[in-house]
């Protein structure tokens, strides 16, 4: 910690994480990505670029799907966060998380947490997507090892894996 | 990152007047200042945080226009139906910009005062006289791609980055700006960027403590909407030249034309000798290519970015006729009449 940091003034947030109201004593300077990471040991959310380019930090705030590493830990009081790690339910997985794996749409993994959320916010909009719906959903997310495809095509999955359990559900 | 003050404006005259006292930073979305912070290039010691005023409405106004609270979303403004089918080259331009989850957060007034991607400003280490006056413009003889081609100067080339801006721009939007006195003023968006001149580290003339609080659309121009962005990737990049374009033609007449351009100014840029010289013509394509000559005939290109002076005549012609439901002529051997 640098000088300039250390005589920082810390400061109080309070925010929800998954379901869980957190208060974190914090630095301004701190980056949501981080309190998520660091103080909340939730590292399901990663570091890409830290320039708002290639979408691996995305998380929801108050539902809308925003990049962690460009909000100040402070933007986030009273709102509702939501991250990879409060997806899956009573260790079931999450249908989008598993079509990534059934199709491949997960290679390194650096991306995917970020992916995964793009998707998720994607099916929620356009639960029947098109392929132009699915590209634009996923234009703020770079994956630097599927070359898109298999991820394009887990999404897709998901769609048809989702649809049919709720028509499961309506019948 | 330096540390910095932090603190949330519960009003917007509460937090221009704070900002007035203080000389603090407003932030809104922060997508592009918290960047900026992160490199250096800015250095706030204190932040108002207007991103939680309750100027985020978007309203019908009483002559017919829209009423837009700065603190709307990206995302807010281009979905809003009445934006989708009236203010269409609003909602296309802020479509093309950014990812979804930049859009979901930047804000209308902040996408407004976005500061600049050239390069050397990004860059500390290099001289930059926006950043760092005098020390000198390191585009005009260096990487010069993505710089200006229009209302440039000898002290800074650098481009004005925003798509938003250019339909605003077309679409005559006034900004209702409150002062750190309390009292709410009147600008119109096209005088609210200042061309470089001697000066380029000054981007507009706010004072301090200087809010933009709402941006008033009045009705919208008649006509066919459109807005063209020529880029390097087909997502998420800035323009090398965008055309909003608002054309209305009766009888084969140009009856009405808005045209603004984005990519080639340090400004939003709105094409008076276009519209100019269209209205009242007849909407044909060697018109339309007269009319984009006539706007580029000032602009100097800086050696890399020499392309966008005929990219843009062809995006502003191929713009219009696109708007007018009239084809480009093809001459026989496949290339464009392209000027």
């Amino acid at each position: 910690m640098s000088d300039a940091e250390a005589r920082a003034e810390r400061l109080a947030v309070t925010f929800t994480v998954n379901g869980v109201e957190k208060t974190v004593e914090t630095l301004p300077m701190k980056r949501l990505l981080d309190v998520l990471r660091e103080d909340l040991a939730l590292t399901g959310t990663k570091e890409g670029c830290g320039e708002g380019e290639c979408g691996a930090c995305s998380v929801f705030v108050d539902g809308r799907l925003v990049n962690s590493c460009l909000i100040p830990a402070l933007q986030v009081e009273g709102s509702r966060v939501d991250t990879i790690e409060g997806l899956a339910r009573g260790g079931e997985l999450h249908a989008v998380q598993r079509a990534f794996l059934e199709a491949g749409g997960a290679q390194c993994g650096i991306c995917t947490p970020g992916m995964v959320l793009a998707a998720v916010d994607v099916l929620r909009k356009h639960p029947n997507p098109t392929d132009e719906q699915v590209r634009e959903g996923l234009a703020g997310n770079l994956c630097r090892c599927t070359g898109y495809m298999k991820i394009f095509d887990s999404v897709m999955t998901a769609a048809l894996a989702i649809a049919s359990r709720d028509g499961e559900g309506a019948a | 990152m330096r540390p910095f003050g932090y603190e949330r404006a519960e009003s917007a005259v509460a937090a221009a007047r704070r900002a007035a006292d203080t000389g603090a930073t407003f932030i809104g979305g922060g997508t592009n200042l918290v960047d900026l912070m992160k490199l250096g290039v800015m250095t706030p010691e204190r932040l108002v945080d207007v991103s939680r005023l309750p100027n985020r409405d978007i309203a019908d106004a009483d002559d017919g226009g829209l009423a837009i609270g700065a603190a709307a979303t990206n995302t807010a403004l281009a979905n809003d139906p009445r934006v989708r089918e009236r203010f269409r080259v609003l909602s296309l331009a802020l479509l093309s910009g950014a990812t979804p989850q930049i859009r979901n957060k930047a804000t209308v007034g902040g996408n407004l005062l976005q500061r600049t991607r050239c390069p050397y400003f990004y860059e500390v280490g290099l001289p930059c006289n926006k950043r760092a006056p005098g020390s000198g413009c390191g585009a005009r003889f260096g990487r010069s791609r993505d710089a200006a081609v229009l209302g440039t100067s000898e002290h800074c080339i650098a481009a004005h980055p925003s798509d938003m801006a250019v339909a605003m721009v077309a679409l005559d939007a006034r900004l209702g700006v409150r002062g750190g006195d309390g009292d709410l003023r009147w600008l119109d968006v096209d005088a609210l960027h200042r061309l470089p001149g001697d000066r380029p580290d000054r981007e507009h003339d706010l004072a301090p403590g200087d809010l933009i609080e709402t941006v008033r659309l009045p009705p919208p121009p008649p006509g066919r909407h459109v807005y063209t962005k020529v880029r390097d990737r087909a997502s998420y990049a800035f323009a090398l030249v965008s055309v909003a374009v608002v054309l209305a033609v009766e009888d084969g007449v140009v009856t009405s034309a808005r045209v603004a351009l984005g990519g080639v100014a340090p400004k939003p840029w709105r094409a008076r000798a276009v519209e100019a010289a269209l209205t009242g013509a007849r909407a044909t394509w060697r018109a339309f290519c007269a009319a984009a000559e006539a706007e580029l005939a000032p602009a100097r290109g800086h050696g890399d970015n020499d392309f966008k002076i005929p990219l843009a005549r062809r995006a502003i012609a191929g713009t219009l006729a696109e708007a007018a439901g009239i084809a480009p002529e093809v001459p026989t051997g496949g290339r464009r009449a392209t000027p």
